[in-house]
Parts: C-alpha cells; sequence; structure tokens
C-alpha cells in the first residue's frame, strides 16, 4: 500500500506536498481563530478536551430535582419569588431550585413519520 | 463518476421524502439511514423515534422509469421517551443507529438504538389470509362445537399486502452511558454496541446477558481524557472490530488475545505536527465515524473537517486523506461558539470501494473518487429536484472575488447539515438524510 502511494505521487506533483503546504497555510487561520475565541472568553481553559468537556457529554439528559431542597427553599423565601430558570432551563447550578414548572414536558411524538405521508 | 471534464456530472435527482413546509418539527429531523444488504431496502430512523421502511421497485416494462424508485413498504415506532426515576434521567427516543441483519428468511430483520436500549424488529409480509375455519365462523365469532358435523380444511385467498413490524428481541439494562454505535457480527450470530466508555458483546438470540468486552472508565472521573465515539466489527473476520475516540485514534481489537480487549492489537493514529496544535486540534480530530471498507482491507475515518483512509496494515498514518470543508478552518472560532464544531458527520464507502461520500454544510455533500482522484460537491435541495434532473456541481469560493455560480463561505447555511448518507451496496444509489427530507439520487446509467 505504501508503495501505491509512491507510485502515485509524482504524477500528482503533491499527494503529500500540497497537504503539507495545505497544512502550513492553515496553521495561521486556526490560531487566529484561536486568539479570537480567547478574547472573547478570557477564562477558557487550556485544555479543551479536558474532564469538564467530556464531563458534560457524558451527563447529557441529566435533569436534577430535589423535593426536599424544593420544600426548603419554598419554606425559606415563603415571601420572595423563588429564583426561577435562565434561557437554558438544562443548565442547573449555584441557587437555581428546579420547579416542576422547569422541567421540560414529556413529549408524546406518536404520529406517523411524515416521510410516510 | 466525479464528472469527467465536459461530460457533466452524472448524478440525478431521483426522488425526496418528507414535507416541504419550513417550519421542521424536531421529531422529523433523520437521525440515520441505511441500505439493507441487497439494497432493496432502505431504513431511516428520527428523532421521534419513528423507522420508515422503503422498498425499491421491480423493473416495469411498461413503466421503465419507475425502476428502482423507493417507495414506502413500513413505518413503525421503534422507540418512545423515557425517564429513568432512579438516576433522573432523561431518555430520548431518538433513533442513533440502525443495522441490517442478513436476510436468512422471507422475513427481515434490523436492529434499532436509541442511547440506551436495542431493539430487534422483525418486519414480514402477509399476503393470504385464510377463511373456512372450523371452530370460528367467518365473522369470528366461535362456532358451537355440538354443530360441527363436519371437518373442512381453511383455504388461502389473497389479500392486499399487509407488511408489519413486530419487536422480537429487547436488549436493555446494558449501558451506563450513551449508546453511540451497533454493529452487526459477520457470524450472523453477535453483534456489538458501543457507548461513550463501554463496548459491549450481545448474542442475538439473548437479551438478559451481555459480555463487556471493552471498558475505558479510569478509576477517577477526573482522569478521563477520551470517550469512544465509534465503534464497527469487521467484515469478515468475526474475531477483530475497531473503535475510534475523541482524539483521533483508532483501535483494533481481537476478540482471541483475551476476554477483556483493554489492550488494543493495533493502534491507529497519524502523528500531529506540534507546532500546529491550537485550542481547537483536539476538538476537530475526534473522530465522528469509523466504517470499515467491504474489501475488509481498509477502514474510513471521518473527523470534521477531513476523511481518511487507513490500510489496516499500516499504524502509523492513513494512505490517504481527503479535505472535505478546510474552508471551514478559518471559521472555527464561531463554529465553536454555535456548537457545530461538535457536529458528528457519517461517511460511506460504494460498492465496490472505489469512491467514499460523506456530508457538510449549506445541503452539500461531498463524493470523493479514490482512482481518479476527483471529488465533487453537490446539493441536496429543492430547486435541484426534476424527475431525472442532472445535478450541478457546487463551489464554495474562499478568497475574495466570488464567481457567479459560487457561494461564499459566509453564506453557508450552517443549519442545513447532511450528517447522514447512505450508498447503495451495489448500485450508484445513494441516499442523503437533509434534515427532514430523504434525498435519493442516481446515476445517469440508469
Amino acid at each position: 500500500m505504501s508503495q501505491k502511494q509512491e507510485e502515485e505521487n509524482p504524477a500528482e506533483e503533491t499527494g503529500e506536498e500540497k497537504q503539507d503546504t495545505q497544512e502550513k497555510e492553515g496553521i495561521l487561520p486556526e490560531r487566529a481563530e484561536e486568539a479570537k475565541l480567547k478574547a472573547k472568553y478570557p477564562s477558557l481553559g487550556q485544555k479543551p478536551g479536558g474532564s469538564d468537556f467530556l464531563m458534560k457529554r457524558l451527563q447529557k439528559g441529566q435533569k436534577y430535582f430535589d423535593s426536599g431542597d424544593y420544600n426548603m427553599a419554598k419554606a425559606k423565601m415563603k415571601n420572595k419569588q423563588l429564583p426561577s430558570a435562565g434561557p437554558d432551563k438544562n443548565l442547573v447550578t449555584g441557587d437555581h431550585i428546579p420547579t416542576p414548572q422547569d422541567l421540560p414536558q414529556r413529549k408524546s411524538s406518536l404520529v406517523t413519520s411524515k416521510l410516510a405521508g | 463518476f466525479a464528472g469527467a471534464g465536459g461530460g457533466g456530472c452524472p448524478w440525478c435527482f431521483s426522488q425526496v421524502k418528507g414535507a416541504i413546509d419550513e417550519d421542521v418539527a424536531e421529531a422529523d429531523i433523520i437521525s440515520t439511514v441505511e441500505f439493507n444488504y441487497s439494497g432493496d431496502l432502505l431504513a431511516t430512523g428520527d428523532k421521534g423515534g419513528r423507522v420508515v421502511i422503503f422498498q425499491r421497485e421491480q423493473e416495469n416494462k411498461s413503466r421503465p422509469h419507475s425502476r428502482g424508485e423507493y417507495n414506502v413498504y413500513s413505518t413503525f415506532q421503534s422507540h418512545e421517551p423515557e425517564f429513568d426515576y432512579l438516576k433522573s434521567l432523561e431518555i430520548e427516543e431518538k433513533i442513533n443507529k440502525i443495522r441490517w441483519l442478513p436476510q436468512q428468511n422471507a422475513a427481515h430483520f434490523l436492529l434499532s438504538t436509541n442511547d440506551k436500549t436495542i431493539k430487534l424488529w422483525k418486519i414480514s409480509e402477509r399476503d393470504k389470509r385464510a377463511e373456512g375455519y372450523n371452530l370460528k365462523d367467518e365473522d369470528g365469532r366461535l362456532r358451537d362445537p355440538f354443530r360441527i358435523t363436519a371437518l373442512r380444511v381453511h383455504v388461502a385467498f389473497p389479500m392486499d399486502l399487509m407488511v408489519e413490524a413486530s419487536p422480537r428481541r429487547i436488549f436493555a439494562n446494558a449501558h451506563t452511558y450513551h449508546i453511540n454505535s451497533i454493529s452487526v457480527n459477520s457470524d450472523h450470530e453477535t453483534y456489538l454496541s458501543a457507548d461513550d466508555l463501554r463496548i459491549n458483546l450481545w448474542h442475538l438470540e439473548i437479551t438478559d446477558r451481555s459480555f463487556n468486552i471493552v471498558d475505558i472508565k479510569p478509576a477517577n472521573m477526573e482522569e478521563l481524557t477520551e470517550v469512544i465515539t465509534a465503534a464497527e466489527f469487521h467484515p469478515h473476520q468475526c474475531n477483530v472490530f475497531v473503535y475510534s475516540s475523541s482524539k483521533g485514534t483508532i483501535r483494533l481489537c481481537d476478540m482471541r488475545s483475551s476476554a477483556l480487549c483493554d489492550r488494543h492489537s493495533k493502534f491507529f493514529e497519524e502523528p500531529e505536527d506540534p507546532s500546529s496544535r491550537s485550542f481547537f486540534s483536539e476538538i476537530i480530530s475526534s473522530i465522528s465515524d469509523v466504517k470499515f471498507s467491504h474489501s475488509g482491507r481498509y477502514m474510513m475515518t471521518r473527523d470534521y473537517l477531513s476523511v481518511k483512509v487507513w490500510d489496516l496494515n499500516m499504524e502509523s498514518r492513513p494512505v490517504e486523506t481527503h479535505q472535505v470543508h478546510e474552508y471551514l478552518r478559518s471559521k472555527l472560532c464561531s463554529l465553536y461558539e454555535n456548537d457545530c464544531i461538535f457536529d458528528k458527520f457519517e461517511c460511506c464507502w460504494n460498492g465496490s470501494d472505489s469512491a467514499i461520500m460523506t456530508g457538510s454544510y449549506n445541503n452539500f455533500f461531498r463524493m470523493f473518487d479514490r482512482d481518479t482522484r476527483r471529488d465533487v460537491t453537490l446539493e441536496a435541495s429543492r430547486e435541484s429536484s426534476k424527475p431525472r434532473a442532472s445535478l450541478k456541481p457546487r463551489k464554495v469560493c474562499t478568497g475574495g472575488k466570488r464567481r457567479k455560480d459560487e457561494i461564499s463561505v459566509d453564506s453557508l447555511d450552517f443549519n442545513k447539515k447532511i450528517l447522514h448518507t447512505a450508498w447503495h451496496p451495489v448500485d450508484n444509489v445513494i441516499a442523503v438524510a437533509a434534515t427532514n427530507n430523504l434525498y435519493i439520487f442516481q446515476d445517469k446509467i440508469n
């Protein structure tokens, strides 16, 4: 197989050469993009593929509701409103206690697919 | 085939399935497309957990152009949304993968999976009904046994074809993490299912037991550095499978060497130039799909910007690298912000392994001819969907001057992504899923 590749290279002027050039030219745009991203989000960690990112991927679908927390919070804040969910209802962090109203409605999709229509 | 000079592109529009309206319901988004072994059946799965199977029409002399058209054969609800109360986990009904079993009798079997449960479906035809039972009247009521004085044999009458789908096996509770792949073994008895951290081996007849063959979960989850992204059995060697990772590596494992294949037999990784490393390097190197060639000699991997062909005998680097949309390299910042950089594109081989295909954005898809080294960009759109109309090759303009029929990178619609494509196992017929529509294209010779 490697022999075949060597034979085809001269005819093509660049299987690998062209790729090398592309990659060298490609370094600059990619680094420029990285600089843009770091400028927008200075607190972005060094290792993008690290544990935090993968953990988020593994926890897809997790919805937390603790009735104890919910009732305690309701009792403590009798006179105030409970902090409500922000635009991203899937992110449960900090003081936000998920309420039954916050959880997305269970969908029922027992309708025939339009591909079959 | 990728368009010989003035000959024009040989690919023609054949059919499009699905609704035309602009408002796409999430449930209608197609999530997997797969031809069966003969290519006569084409299955799709969607986010709503439904499977639709199309069947190719037989050749008909009175209507020569209808040959090869795919029409609806069967449709059923494969998976439904679930909630795991113990783990507070919402389980989507979205069909992640469909894999057909080789046909052994008149019925057809396929495996469909969502994030947690794999199901074996039997699709069978019924085209006869019986009349003249001994114990039942024609309207189904039981006859009074004392009134039965003669024996009669029921007669079969033809009836309109009815296609029934029934779940024959349910393989559940074996995956803590989300299933990304299933693959039927060449022994036709077993199959594997892979999630982010583990791969399990099943027997098609046994649902209450599964063998774990790969486990990359670290003892301390803080040490997690990579996840499994795809897995597939070798097409001929029933002891060999591969799995790809989020770090751009592929491991080939041999089940004869040990019961738990945590140690690979072969490790495929392309060396990276350390000077070119950036924040995005690891993310764009993540492999979203791995497919063996039909010959079993090669495998193909798809990462964010390219498709690579590997010779199984050479672990050090791929033998071919094809750029899918290199012009996106200078857009990585915004693609990271809108999450498109995490899109998982699939790839596929044609029947003879001479060509490969993969999707891109703006409803574009790319084909690479390995023999002629030519490539072409085509578009799945309603505008170019006149019957047997030839597809016009597309070009994306990266520089300043845009020619008349080119499209600039900034005008690309990143919501129109072609993640799933399939190639007929023998003929030049391809199925392309564009969000909620399924396009079928054929070559002119047909």
